[in-house]
């Protein structure tokens, strides 16, 4: 029901994070950052090792505490946020190494991340109704894990390690879903299958993707963003930035 | 049926498993012991209850607390608070300067029972305080630790303050506590002798059957959604906050159990043997307590009560015979159970049990067949 009344106002953004700033030591890795997210909207931010990009999603996740700004998910602020709430106000998060249980099977995997039973009673007293099952199955189907449900994930290969955790975070239906380097260690093959993953489902949310893979980036961003020492070097569409003198520079020159 | 004992018991092996255990301490116990040796195992099934709790906070909430002989002392010094009461009517502490109160008081030249004594004269308030007290501390504890992320070797160290400084206020607030000696000379349960043989055997009953019971709940707490998070926690504690879950909450739980069940236990030692002291509550027993659940397995339920009973009769038999050599066993069995028995006795028998079985299957299905053979 949300999802519709936001649609009416397209305009406004998703996210909205401005003038963010995050300093370790006096060392600022981000340093007052903007960044505006639309719905429906894929956008990948690229740059040189050290230039913010984790740190970035970190902020917006609620791992790192910014010293500085505001990030605004759906005008709710998120800098204040527990992480936890941060996750249930509709953002998920994928690391850059895949993290998943090892010891249990896809479909436990995805049945920990469903979103019933998180407080101390409701976990005790959750049952794996039809609901819950059908919901596994549906975003196993999507990640094509259906037929490894009951596979120990640890078993899985590194491409498939990756799709179950865009699938844990599918489970909670996020509005906001962000990943980080989803197609390293991946096959050519799987990066065409991520690609056309990625296309699907960003419909309906918002999708904020960290790679260094080139090609890949050419064919699901809608908009990239490229950072440079903690700051916006030039965003726009991919071609534009690509012939953007500014960021010949800095990737040549690094 | 079946399903109810596959998901709350563990399945087949699981149930067989608490069978065993039960036929054990509630039949072959009784039937081979004597009222004083009986007694011991009892004390000793005490002191499982702290290795059950260990296995649910430790072996899977990755928790490691050196100090729940806290809980186990406080539980215990809450029975023994009642008990003292009932043993200090004006009639038999007439010889005291204040008659009425523990002899212990009378010594230290208190006039008065303090107001931290009053609500124990009341059973059902000791009863809730048993285990209200232990928990509420552990809850606190959680709270300002595991609410700041105060994990792993932090928290171990921080518990063992807490076990140190619990036993130096016991022993230097002597007038409140009766200090070293602890609380001694209890006689009555609610008029009941408790130092009979048969209190005794009734005592060892009620022990067991509450262990029992505090295992099949952790049974079920482990079977439930709320186990696999436990182990999910353990592992990727990151995966599972940024699944949406307020992991310190989840481990504020586990550890507030932890102290629930060694307060039962703890309240149980003073009801069985008799006494509490501070000897109870400080580093050291914290410390055996964990061997006993290492011993045992860590991840077993079970397995944490066979770890607590052989090494308490191990104690018992080298403390017996040679008695300077017991330390350093205890310290080279811990060392022992660390480098090459991560998961305990329980996985030993894990990785051998089924094993056993299946030769002596296969030996029986030998025996049968050449019996058919003419």
């Amino acid at each position: 029901m949300n999802a519709k009344a936001v649609g009416f106002e397209m305009n406004k953004p998703v996210l909205a994070v401005e003038g963010l700033t995050v300093s370790f030591d006096g060392f600022k890795a981000v340093d007052n950052l903007n960044l505006y997210l639309d719905r429906n909207e894929v956008r990948v931010v690229i740059g040189p090792n050290g230039a913010g990009k984790t740190t970035v999603l970190d902020l917006i996740c609620g791992k790192t505490r910014a010293t500085a700004g505001s990030i605004r998910f759906k005008d709710q602020e998120l800098t204040r946020l527990p992480e936890y709430k941060i996750v249930r106000a509709g953002v998920g998060r994928k690391f850059q190494n895949p993290s998943i249980y090892e010891n249990l099977s896809v479909f436990e995997n995805l049945e920990m991340s469903y979103p019933g039973g998180r407080k101390v009673l409701g976990a005790l007293l959750f049952k794996r109704s039809a609901a819950v099952v059908q919901r596994v199955e549906q975003v196993a189907e999507e990640i094509f894990l259906a037929q490894w449900l009951h596979t120990e994930a640890g078993l899985l290969s590194h491409g498939q390690k990756q799709w179950l955790e865009i699938g844990m975070l599918l489970m909670q239906d996020p509005e906001l879903l962000m990943l980080d380097e989803p197609v390293a260690g991946m096959s050519v093959n799987e990066r065409a299958q991520t690609a056309e993953l990625l296309g699907r489902i960003s419909q309906n949310r918002s999708v904020l993707v960290i790679e260094h893979d080139m090609e890949f980036v050419k064919s699901i961003a809608h908009k990239v963003t490229v950072l440079h020492q903690g700051k916006v070097l030039a965003e726009g569409s991919m071609e534009a930035v690509q012939s953007n003198p500014k960021v010949i520079e800095v990737y040549l020159g690094h | 049926m079946m399903t109810v004992l596959d998901k709350y018991l563990g399945g087949r092996q699981g149930t067989l498993g608490l069978l065993v255990l039960a036929l054990l301490v509630l039949v072959v116990f009784p039937l081979v012991l004597d009222a004083f040796r009986l007694n011991m195992v009892g004390k000793y099934l005490t002191y499982a209850f702290v290795a059950v709790g260990l296995v649910l906070c430790w072996g899977y909430g990755g928790i490691l607390s050196l100090g729940q002989g806290v809980f186990f002392g406080l539980g215990g010094y809450c029975m023994a608070m009642f008990l003292k009461l009932e043993a200090s009517d004006p009639l038999s502490t007439k010889i005291q300067t204040t008659p009425g109160i523990p002899d212990f008081m009378d010594w230290n030249q208190i006039t008065e029972l303090p107001a931290m004594w009053q609500p124990f004269h009341s059973f059902g308030f000791t009863v809730a305080a048993v285990v209200g007290v232990p928990v509420v501390l552990a809850w606190v504890i959680g709270l300002a630790l595991f609410k700041r992320r105060v994990g792993d070797v932090y928290f171990s160290i921080v518990t063992q303050a807490i076990a140190l400084i619990l036993t130096v206020l016991i022993v230097g607030q002597q007038g409140l506590t009766g200090g070293v000696n602890g609380i001694t000379d209890l006689k009555t349960l609610l008029g009941w002798d408790i130092r009979t043989d048969q209190a005794k055997y009734l005592l060892y009953f009620a022990n067991a059957g509450l262990l029992l019971g505090c295992i099949v709940l952790g049974k079920f707490i482990l079977a439930s959604k709320l186990g696999r998070l436990l182990l999910a926690m353990r592992d990727k504690e990151e995966r599972v906050r940024f699944s949406g879950y307020d992991v310190s909450s989840f481990k504020v739980f586990v550890f507030c159990l932890a102290a629930a069940f060694s307060a039962i236990g703890g309240a149980m030692f003073t009801l069985q043997v008799g006494f509490m002291s501070p000897s109870f509550v400080g580093i050291v027993p914290s410390i055996e307590m964990v061997i006993f659940a290492a011993v045992g397995g860590r991840l077993s339920l079970l397995g944490a009560v066979y770890g607590t009973l052989l090494v308490n009769f191990g104690k018992t038999y080298f403390s017996e015979s040679f008695p300077e050599l017991w330390l350093y066993l205890m310290g080279g069995l811990f060392i022992v159970v660390v480098m090459y028995l991560p998961n305990g006795l329980a996985g030993v028998w894990a990785k051998h049990g089924p094993r056993l079985w299946a030769w002596r299957r296969a030996r029986a299905a030998k025996a049968a067949a050449l019996e058919v053979q003419p």
